[in-house]
């Protein structure tokens, strides 16, 4: 599976009050969700970021609170995936679970800028800057977990092995 | 092989004899807990599952702690959903307004979480469990509601940091402070994926309430889980509460630890974490001159009987200063009552303070003392993010209760020996 798109960068330890505020989560339909993502942190991402886009951060990415609202309101917003030189782990699972690719890699990170056109090969683990024709490796993830982002997450995941 | 207290729970837990950090095992959960805003999104998977009963009626735990009592009418939507799905499942364990308490409080108070127990919540501080010698762990509401199908869940067993503390603890120092110091040295992702073991002199002989506030913060290092040796003060805290069987787990001599860290604690004075970072922590004696609007004691982290005593032991004889709010949130329902019982709430209310039900409400920013643009506030709760308490503009500053009372006296961050108070 191939992700690719313009990147929003942010710095380390972006939590997720900054992803999506505690007021909001008396709601959890994702497109509401969707429209105040990244808010207090950059409200420019909420106007302008298109579907596909790809955000990349620093350390620590999505750490606070377990609220799933903040992976689902990136994937709504159409964020195809996010780079990260390390997630938080709450987040991390978070994001599987409800199918939104993340990849973990330090070079990445420091080589790309905000605006850069990026591609992530998420089997080979592979990050292309298409911007400067850097290639950047990441741990790519493993089949099973990339099987459970092709479904659309766990339960999907889940269900399908069931029927 | 010698294990970590955390390895010997989880293998307990997965049925096998030995486990070591990375490896993957499946486990049985003894509690799996939800609140009003995360176990809706639980509850819409459980149902896409095609599940009809929860694994255990006695072992799922439901209760609208944060936008209740209701804020409006998204929040009474949620709470109706919760409510209707524990009539439905019959739940043991659903707690009404009223009878509900902020989760982590009220689950130890309620003898439902248990030493040597295995849980999980959909909330970022069930980290706080880890106090009694619990193996306990925030997920997202997709492993809840894995969990309240199968009553299992797969974990990684993670790697620990023991933290050491030596020494006497001097006046006004508390768990709080010591947790903060810890993260202000390792910072907001020093222990991430690890577990943090709590150890040493210091903590032998600190209460259970300063246990609660420590384990409940391991998450605001990274943390995967906290936990303490369970020990007399632990026996004596769940003796008569308990509502099943508990066993105390020790971790073995020549357990493996990834990092090892001591603290002289004598040095530590009362800390302050500055916005935004829960790792920004400054002694009190550093603080400078910062003034406040408001002032928070309660929360998961700071809202137990522990906590209010010390509050009013430095509000008592004081008036609150006039530019300050002062909102003090009584944990659960017991907690409420010992307070009032004990004369407390005479003393905070004599202070200009509002008392409230037991909430979550401020400290995430959803309701109950919200900032306005550019307000500042000094809270006992566990984060100080951009925008946490309201405005994207408005500032929170960490401390534990007696310092959040003495500031909202002067108005401005504080300590109680500007008051005039001897410990």
């Amino acid at each position: 599976m191939k992700c690719s798109g313009k990147v929003w960068k942010f710095g380390s330890n972006i939590d997720t009050d900054a992803i999506i505020p505690g007021r909001y989560l008396n709601v959890t339909d994702p497109e509401e969700l969707a429209q105040h993502c990244m808010e207090n942190e950059n409200p420019r991402f909420v106007q302008e970021a298109k579907e596909g886009d790809i955000i990349v951060a620093e350390t620590n990415f999505g750490c606070g609170s377990s609220r799933e609202h903040a992976p689902i309101a990136i994937k709504a917003k159409g964020v195809s995936c996010v780079i990260a030189k390390s997630f938080a782990r709450i987040f991390y699972r978070n994001a599987f679970n409800m199918g939104l690719p993340i990849i973990e890699s330090e070079e990445a990170v420091d080589g790309i800028r905000e605006g850069h056109e990026v591609e992530v090969d998420l089997a080979s683990g592979e990050i292309t800057n298409r911007t400067t024709g850097q290639r950047y490796r990441a741990n790519p993830i493993p089949p099973f977990m990339q099987e459970i982002i092709d479904d659309g997450g766990l339960m999907k995941h889940i269900a399908k092995g069931r029927s | 092989m010698p294990m970590t207290i955390t390895e010997k729970i989880l293998a307990k837990h997965a049925g096998l004899k030995e486990v070591e950090p990375g490896q993957l095992t499946n486990a049985k959960v003894d509690i799996a807990l939800g609140n009003d805003i995360t176990a809706p999104i639980a509850i819409e998977q459980f149902r896409r599952a095609g599940a009809k009963r929860v694994f255990d009626r006695e072992r799922v735990v439901l209760l609208p702690d944060h936008f209740a009592p209701n804020k409006d009418i998204k929040s009474a939507d949620q709470c109706k959903l919760l409510r209707e799905f524990a009539m439905e499942q019959d739940l043991a364990y659903y707690y009404e307004v009223g009878q509900m308490g902020i989760e982590h409080a009220l689950l130890p108070e309620q003898g439902i979480v248990v030493p040597g127990d295995l849980v999980i919540g959909a909330d970022s501080h069930t980290c706080t469990y880890g106090a009694l010698g619990a193996f306990s762990t925030g997920v997202g509401s997709t492993d809840l509601a894995a969990a309240m199908v199968t009553g299992e869940l797969w974990f990684k067993v993670p790697e620990t940091i023991k933290l050491i503390y030596r020494g006497k603890l001097r006046p006004w120092v508390g768990g709080k402070d010591l947790i903060l110091y810890t993260i202000g040295q390792i910072g907001v992702d020093g222990a991430l994926y690890m577990a943090m073991e709590f150890t040493g002199d210091t903590i032998d002989s600190l209460p259970m309430d300063g246990r609660f506030t420590m384990a409940n913060m391991a998450i605001e290092a990274g943390a995967k889980n906290g936990i303490f040796h369970p020990d007399r003060i632990t026996e004596q805290y769940v003796k008569g509460r308990a509502r099943r069987e508990y066993h105390f787990y020790k971790s073995d001599p020549g357990a493996r630890y990834k990092e090892v860290r001591e603290f002289d604690v004598s040095t530590v004075e009362p800390q302050v974490a500055f916005p935004h970072l829960p790792s920004n922590t400054r002694g009190i004696s550093e603080v400078g001159t910062v003034t406040i609007d408001q002032a928070v004691i309660g929360s998961c982290t700071n809202g137990r009987i522990d906590d209010l005593r010390e509050a009013a032991d430095v509000l008592k004889g004081h008036k609150i200063s006039p530019n300050v709010r002062l909102i003090i949130i009584p944990a659960t329902p017991s907690i409420y009552r010992q307070a009032m019982k004990e004369g407390l709430f005479d003393i905070f209310l004599d202070a200009g303070s509002v008392i409230s039900p037991p909430t979550c409400g401020p400290c995430f920013g959803g309701h109950m003392g919200i900032l306005a643009k550019g307000e500042r506030a000094i809270a006992t709760t566990n984060r100080n993010f951009v925008g946490r308490m309201g405005h994207p503009e408005s500032e929170v500053y960490l401390s534990n209760p007696a310092i959040a009372a003495a500031s909202a006296v002067l108005g401005r961050l504080g300590s109680p020996e500007e008051l005039g108070r001897k410990r």
